[in-house]
C-alpha cells in the first residue's frame, strides 16, 4: 500500500505542473495583465514597462512560471485588484464553497444511492422506469436553468426558502444551492448505482447469501451495496472538480460570496493573481480528491493495489 | 463520462409500427434475404447482412426513444439552417415600448427586456447551439479518435505521452478552463467557443478510442490480416477502425448534448457567445435579472435548450443500447 501511495503521488506531479502551466499560459501569455490594470485607458509605456519589470513579466514565460510557483509554494499569492491579499480572499471564500460542496456531495450520496438501489433492485418496473426518465430530464437541464427556476419557485413565489444567501452563508441557507449544484451529478450517481446494483444482484455471492437464508436487509447492506459502490465512489471523487466548476454558476445565481464569486470577479476585472491563484488551488484540490479516490479504491478492491 | 444505465425497455405501444413480414422474422437470425434487402436499402455503409450496423439500425427503428429524439433533432437542424421557416421576423428588431410584455397576437411567447420577440429569438437561437454542438463534437471526435487510436495501436512512448497529456487536460475543471481561456481570447463569435470545447473535449474521446483500439487489435482477425502481410495503414483503416468505432460514436453523441449545454453555460457566464449573436445562453442570462417580474422571458429559451440537450442525450442512450452487444 505504501508503495502504491508513493507511486500515485509521483504521478501527480507532472499533471499538476502541466495543468497549472496551461492555466498560467492562458492568463499571462494570451491575456495582458498589465493592460488590464489600466482598464479602458491606454497605459503609459514607461509605467507599463516598470510594472512589467516589478511583476517579473519581462522574463520568458517558463521563468515567470517558475518564479510564480516558487512564490505560491512559499504561500505568497499576490494582491487582488482592490489591494487585498489573494490569500485573504481565499480565507473568506474557500470555507463558503467548501460548505456548499459538502452539502451537494451529501445530497448526491444520500438521494442518488437510495434512488439507484431502489431502481436497480426493481429493474424494468415502474419505479425503475420513472427514476431513469427523471435522471434523463435532470441531466438535460443545465444548472443555471434549474437554479433560476427553483430559486424563483421555492424562493420568490412560494417563499419556502430565502432566495439569496447572506454573506455568512449558513448551512441551512445553502441547502437549496447545494441541491441545485448536486442535481446533474445526482442523476449520474443514481444511474451508476442502478447499473452496478442490477449487475451485482445477479452475482454468485448474492445467490449464496440468499441461499444461506440471510435477511434481505443484510444482503443488500453488507453484500450488495459494498460491492456496488466502488464505481460510485470513483465518480463522486472525480466529481469534486465538476462541483467546484459548477459552483461558479450556482454561486452567481444565489449570490454566494465563495470561490466561484471571487474567481468570476477576478476574470471580469482580468486580475491575473486572483485567477491563477484560485485556479491553482482548485486544480490541487481536484488532484487530491482523485488521489483519495484512488486510495479508497485500492482499499475497497485489493486487486488494484497489486496491478 | 460516467456510464449510464441502459434505457428502459421499449414501450409496448410503439411509435413505429413494424411491417407485417418483420414480425415473422425472428430478431437476429433467419430470413437472410429479407435482412440483406433491409441492409441494402436502409444502411448503405454496410453491404453485409446483419452486421453490427444493420442490427443496430434494425433495433433503433423500433426504439421509440430513438425515433422521438431523432425527429426532434431533425426539426432543430432544420430551424437552425432556415429559422425563417417558422419565424419570419428579425430577432434583432426590437421595440423598447413592449419590453417585458406578455404574449400578444403574433407574439406567442411575449417580449424580452429589450422588447424583442421571444419566439423569434428562441427559434433563431437554435443555430448557435446546434452549430457549436456539431462542430465541437466533430472536431473533438476527429482529433480524439486519431490521437487515441494511434496511441492504442502503436503503444510505447507515444501512448505514454498522450495519456499524460490527457491527464493534464482532465486536471482542469471544464467550466473553469472555459472562463479563463475565453476571457483572454477576444471572442463573442462561435469559433473560439468551438475551439475551446475541442481543446478540452478531445482527451475524453481519445481515452475511449485508445481503449477500444487496444481491445480490437488483439483479435484473431487482426493477427490473421497481419500474417497475410497487411500494412499498418490497411490494418488500422480496414480491420481495426470499423470494429473499434462504436464506443466512440456513443460517447460522441452524448457529448454533443453536453457541449450544447456547456456553450449555453459559458454564454450565460458572459464569456461564450456575445450579442448580437442570438443564443439561448445569452437570452437566459439577460432574462434571469427579471425572473420575478417576467418569468416567460427565461422559460422559453431555457425550455428550448433543455429539450435540445435531452434529445441528443436520449439519442446517445438509444445508440448505445443498439450498439452494445452485451444487451443482445
Amino acid at each position: 500500500m505504501g508503495r502504491y501511495v508513493i507511486r500515485r503521488l509521483l504521478q501527480m506531479i507532472p499533471v499538476f505542473i502541466g495543468s497549472t502551466f496551461l492555466i498560467f499560459f492562458m492568463v499571462y501569455a494570451l491575456g495582458d495583465p498589465v493592460a488590464a490594470l489600466f482598464g479602458d485607458k491606454a497605459p503609459d509605456p514607461a509605467t507599463a514597462a516598470r510594472i512589467r519589470a516589478e511583476l517579473y513579466l519581462d522574463q520568458p514565460l517558463w521563468k515567470q512560471y517558475g518564479h510564480y510557483m516558487g512564490q505560491i509554494l512559499g504561500g505568497e499569492f499576490g494582491t487582488a485588484f482592490n489591494g487585498q491579499k489573494v490569500t485573504e480572499l481565499m480565507a473568506d471564500a474557500f470555507p463558503v464553497t467548501l460548505r456548499l460542496t459538502l452539502v451537494a456531495i451529501a445530497v448526491e450520496i444520500v438521494v442518488g444511492i437510495v434512488l439507484g438501489v431502489l431502481s436497480g433492485l426493481r429493474r424494468g418496473r415502474t419505479v425503475d422506469t420513472t427514476v431513469l426518465l427523471l435522471t434523463l430530464v435532470v441531466v438535460s437541464i443545465p444548472t443555471f436553468v434549474s437554479g433560476y427556476v427553483l430559486q424563483y419557485l421555492l424562493g420568490a413565489k412560494w417563499g419556502w426558502v430565502s432566495p439569496s444567501v447572506s454573506p455568512e452563508a449558513r448551512l441551512d441557507e445553502l441547502i437549496l444551492p447545494g441541491v441545485v449544484l448536486a442535481l446533474t451529478s445526482l442523476a449520474y450517481v443514481t444511474r451508476l448505482t442502478r447499473t452496478s446494483v442490477a449487475e451485482n444482484s445477479r452475482a454468485d455471492y448474492i445467490r449464496t447469501a440468499v441461499a444461506k437464508g440471510l435477511p434481505p436487509r443484510r444482503i443488500i447492506g453488507r453484500h450488495l451495496l459494498r460491492n456496488s459502490l466502488i464505481p460510485v465512489v470513483t465518480f463522486i471523487g472525480t466529481d469534486v472538480g465538476a462541483l467546484m466548476g459548477g459552483a461558479i454558476v450556482t454561486e452567481r445565481i444565489f449570490n454566494i460570496h465563495g470561490v466561484g464569486y471571487q474567481l468570476y470577479q477576478g476574470i471580469l476585472r482580468q486580475n491575473s493573481p486572483t485567477v491563477v491563484g484560485f485556479v491553482t488551488i482548485l486544480v490541487l484540490v481536484f488532484l487530491m480528491a482523485n488521489l483519495v479516490v484512488d486510495l479508497l479504491y485500492a482499499v475497497l478492491d485489493p486487486r488494484i493495489r497489486y496491478a | 463520462m460516467p456510464d449510464h444505465g441502459p434505457l428502459p425497455p421499449p414501450d409496448p405501444d410503439r411509435v413505429t409500427p413494424p411491417e407485417p413480414e418483420e414480425i415473422i422474422t425472428p430478431a437476429g437470425g433467419g430470413a437472410m434475404s429479407l435482412a440483406t434487402s433491409e441492409a441494402e436499402t436502409l444502411e448503405p455503409v454496410s453491404g453485409k447482412a446483419r452486421s453490427l450496423w444493420s442490427d443496430a439500425w434494425h433495433d433503433l427503428r423500433r426504439n421509440p426513444v430513438f425515433v422521438v429524439s431523432a425527429l426532434i433533432i431533425l426539426f432543430l437542424v432544420l430551424i437552425a439552417l432556415w429559422p425563417g421557416l417558422i419565424a419570419g421576423g428579425n430577432p434583432l428588431t426590437c421595440d423598447l415600448a413592449k419590453a417585458q410584455d406578455g404574449p400578444a397576437p403574433g407574439h406567442p411567447f411575449g417580449f424580452d427586456a429589450q422588447g424583442c420577440d421571444v419566439y423569434t429569438r428562441t427559434v433563431h437561437g437554435a443555430r448557435a447551439s446546434i452549430t457549436v454542438g456539431i462542430c465541437a463534437t466533430a472536431g473533438a471526435t476527429l482529433l480524439g479518435s486519431v490521437l487515441g487510436g494511434l496511441a492504442g495501436y502503436y503503444g510505447g512512448w507515444w501512448d505514454a505521452l498522450l495519456s499524460r497529456l490527457a491527464d493534464v487536460f482532465f486536471g482542469i475543471p471544464i467550466i473553469l478552463g472555459g472562463l479563463v481561456f475565453l476571457s483572454v481570447v477576444p471572442s463573442g463569435s462561435l469559433w473560439p467557443v468551438v475551439g475551446f470545447i475541442v481543446l478540452l473535449g478531445w482527451p475524453q474521446i481519445a481515452r475511449i478510442a485508445r481503449g477500444s483500439v487496444v481491445t480490437v487489435k488483439q483479435n484473431d482477425y487482426v493477427q490473421a490480416a497481419r500474417a497475410l502481410g497487411a500494412g499498418d495503414r490497411r490494418l488500422l483503416l480496414r480491420h481495426i477502425a470499423p470494429n473499434a468505432v462504436a464506443p466512440v460514436i456513443v460517447v460522441a453523441t452524448i457529448a454533443l448534448g453536453t457541449y450544447i449545454a456547456l456553450e449555453a453555460t459559458l454564454s450565460f457566464l458572459g464569456v461564450g457567445l456575445k450579442p448580437p449573436t442570438v443564443s439561448w445562453g445569452i437570452d437566459i442570462s439577460s432574462a434571469s435579472v427579471q425572473i420575478r417580474n417576467a418569468p416567460h422571458m427565461l422559460l422559453w429559451p431555457a425550455g428550448a435548450l433543455s429539450i435540445t440537450v435531452l434529445a441528443f442525450i436520449m439519442l446517445g442512450d438509444a445508440v448505445r443500447d443498439a450498439l452494445d452487444p452485451k444487451l443482445r
